[in-house]
């Protein structure tokens, strides 16, 4: 039997993607982003980002079409994230995919923006292992989770009590006077930095707060300090030392993030963690997991940093999944969830 | 067949038409909530005037102007559908669909304007003669700006009689009349573009706060 083709859109940041996928095989990942119209503002602006994707879906849509070599009467199903992220950017994708399933008389499935981090890793290195530790980590999300069926059972173990791993990324490239999104050039500058240049506070990792927040995580105290270090250099009339301030401070990002994770697999005796969310593009966090993980005899998939960022491919991949395993399909009047819980991956 | 629908009021309205008659024509029962109620309504009225999706041969949208959350999702809609369907999508302003019903219905006889509510204490609205055709651009002002005595169909009206004491004709725009207005060519075609006529409220960063 032939895999089933199924296209998947996704609009809940600032990136119009539409991906298409059959079965495991990535067939197109076309991706329009409306990044550097928010640049200027440092940070998303979400009426910009909304009004980019009206005018991206269509040549979005054509374009993935074209790269994959198929017609859209071929697509078996469509999907589409309904939340988490942005109201009234999931909007213009949700109506766009219920557009295409009225059009083509196909089946819809609305599914989780979170658990679609998790299904694209699939698409480079197959079947999930089952169950898994998922951490997601980018500008608007920081979960740790117990994956045992990634079409149902996602558990929540731990997540950040206030700004999102990625977050912290842009506001301390933005104090460090580096542009928006600030992950990349964190990480280019701190190729050249020394991590051990600063001491910067690892969140939530003392022994008090490890009772109460073992799986959480914490970015705002670092992001303080990291602003107090920097004007306190400023005030005393030295240059600051941007390149090692990114690698201090990147540092104990993924210290952090790699120590949780992994004490996540040791307690749960699971031997597989996968990573996704924009800050998986970060090659210390990747460099970092694997070296520790290893050393526990724990695996670690990271998908490429192409499909660690928002994409439709990652939707469409967990559409796959959904049709796979004979999920029902969402409605047409399925709605578009700016707060939709991770336990909540198909609508 | 043609496919009409418009999002730019809290309500979602669509009809399907075979020249100027109208088969089919149906209103959301909620008010917003356009991006869960266009898609079933779509189909709706495809199943009640015995039609299915590959009869439609043109669309034709309310490009607003028109609070932007819901005006974009029927804007979106058209596009896609079009797209998948291949068929040509018509745009249309949607204060010139209440305009074409109040002439046709006879509720005005003289120059009118039209005026929809805009949200923030303001009014979407245009001029028109007395045969319904526009005479200018589509703008947003502050209802006392703009009082006048002529007759004013629309929201608008019934919302700020202070300064719009005519309030006449519909209130909100109906698809039947939009997929009317489009056969008989009473209106002008538009691309399927959003009529915004605000910017994006978005703010230039400062500096970032000190903590210490
Ligand atoms: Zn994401």
């Amino acid at each position: 039997m032939n895999e089933p083709l199924v296209l998947g859109i996704e609009t809940s940041c600032d990136e119009t993607g539409v991906g298409i996928v059959r079965g495991h095989t990535l067939l197109a990942d076309a991706v329009a982003s409306s990044v550097e119209e928010h640049a200027r503002f440092g940070g998303v602006v979400p009426e910009v980002a909304s009004r980019a994707h009206l005018e991206a879906m269509v040549p979005t849509i054509e374009r993935a079409c074209t790269t994959a070599g198929i017609a859209l009467r071929d697509v078996d199903a469509i999907a589409v994230t309904s939340g988490p992220g942005l109201a009234g950017a999931l909007l213009v994708g949700v109506a766009a995919a219920k557009s295409l399933a009225l059009g083509l008389g196909k089946p819809l499935y609305g599914v989780n923006h979170l658990a679609s981090h998790v299904a694209v890793d699939q698409l480079e290195h197959g079947p999930l292992p089952e169950p898994c530790i998922a951490m997601l980590v980018s500008g608007g999300h920081s979960s740790l989770l117990r994956v045992a069926d990634i079409t149902t059972g996602v558990d929540p173990l731990g997540a950040s009590i206030d700004d999102a791993a990625g977050e912290a990324f842009d506001k301390v490239a933005r104090l460090l006077g580096l542009p928006f999104p600030g992950g990349p050039f964190i990480d280019r500058a701190a190729a050249s930095g020394s991590s051990v240049y600063v001491d910067f506070p690892r969140g939530l990792t003392s022994r008090r707060d490890l009772e109460r927040h073992r799986f959480d995580f914490s970015f705002s105290g670092l992001k303080t300090a990291v602003a107090r270090w920097v004007e306190a250099r400023e005030r005393s009339g030295e240059p600051v030392p941007v390149n090692d301030v990114a690698a201090s401070f990147q540092e104990a990002v993924c210290d952090v993030l790699t120590r949780k994770a992994i004490d996540a697999a040791v307690s749960e005796g699971i031997d597989d963690i996968l990573i996704g969310g924009g800050v998986a593009a970060n090659s210390r966090l990747r460099v970092l997991a694997e070296e520790r993980a290893a050393a526990r005899g724990i695996r670690v998939r990271v998908p490429r940093p192409g499909l660690c960022t928002d994409n439709g491919a990652m939707v469409a991949a967990l559409g796959s999944e959904m049709v796979a395993r004979g999920r029902t399909p969402s409605a047409l009047d399925l709605p578009a969830d700016s707060s939709q819980p991770i336990t909540t991956v198909l609508v | 067949m043609l496919l009409a629908f418009d999002t730019a009021s809290p309500q979602v309205t669509v009809a399907l038409a075979e020249g100027d008659d109208v088969l089919a024509e149906l209103r959301s029962e909620q008010s917003m909530k356009h991006g869960e109620q266009l898609a079933p309504l779509i189909e709706a009225v495809l199943a009640q005037a015995g039609a299915v999706r590959q009869d439609v041969t043109a669309i034709a949208v309310g490009v607003g102007p028109g609070p932007f959350t819901g005006l974009r999702v029927g804007l979106v809609t058209a596009r896609t559908l079009g797209f998948v369907l291949e068929v040509p999508v018509y745009g249309v302003c949607s204060l010139d669909v209440l305009a074409v019903e109040a002439v046709a219905a006879g509720a005005v006889d003289q120059p009118f304007v039209v005026a929809t509510d805009a949200r923030r204490k303001e009014v979407y609205w245009a001029p028109y003669d007395e045969s319904g055709a526009r005479l200018d651009e589509p703008q947003v002002s502050r209802p006392s700006d703009v009082a006048t005595a002529v007759p004013v169909v629309g929201e608008g009206a019934a919302l700020y009689p202070e300064s719009f004491p005519t309030s006449v004709g519909p209130q909100r725009p109906g698809a039947g009349w939009l997929a009317v207005a489009v056969a008989d060519e009473r209106v002008e075609l538009l691309d399927p573009e959003p009529l915004y006529l605000r910017r994006p409220d978005a703010v230039m960063p400062g500096k970032p706060k000190r903590v210490s």
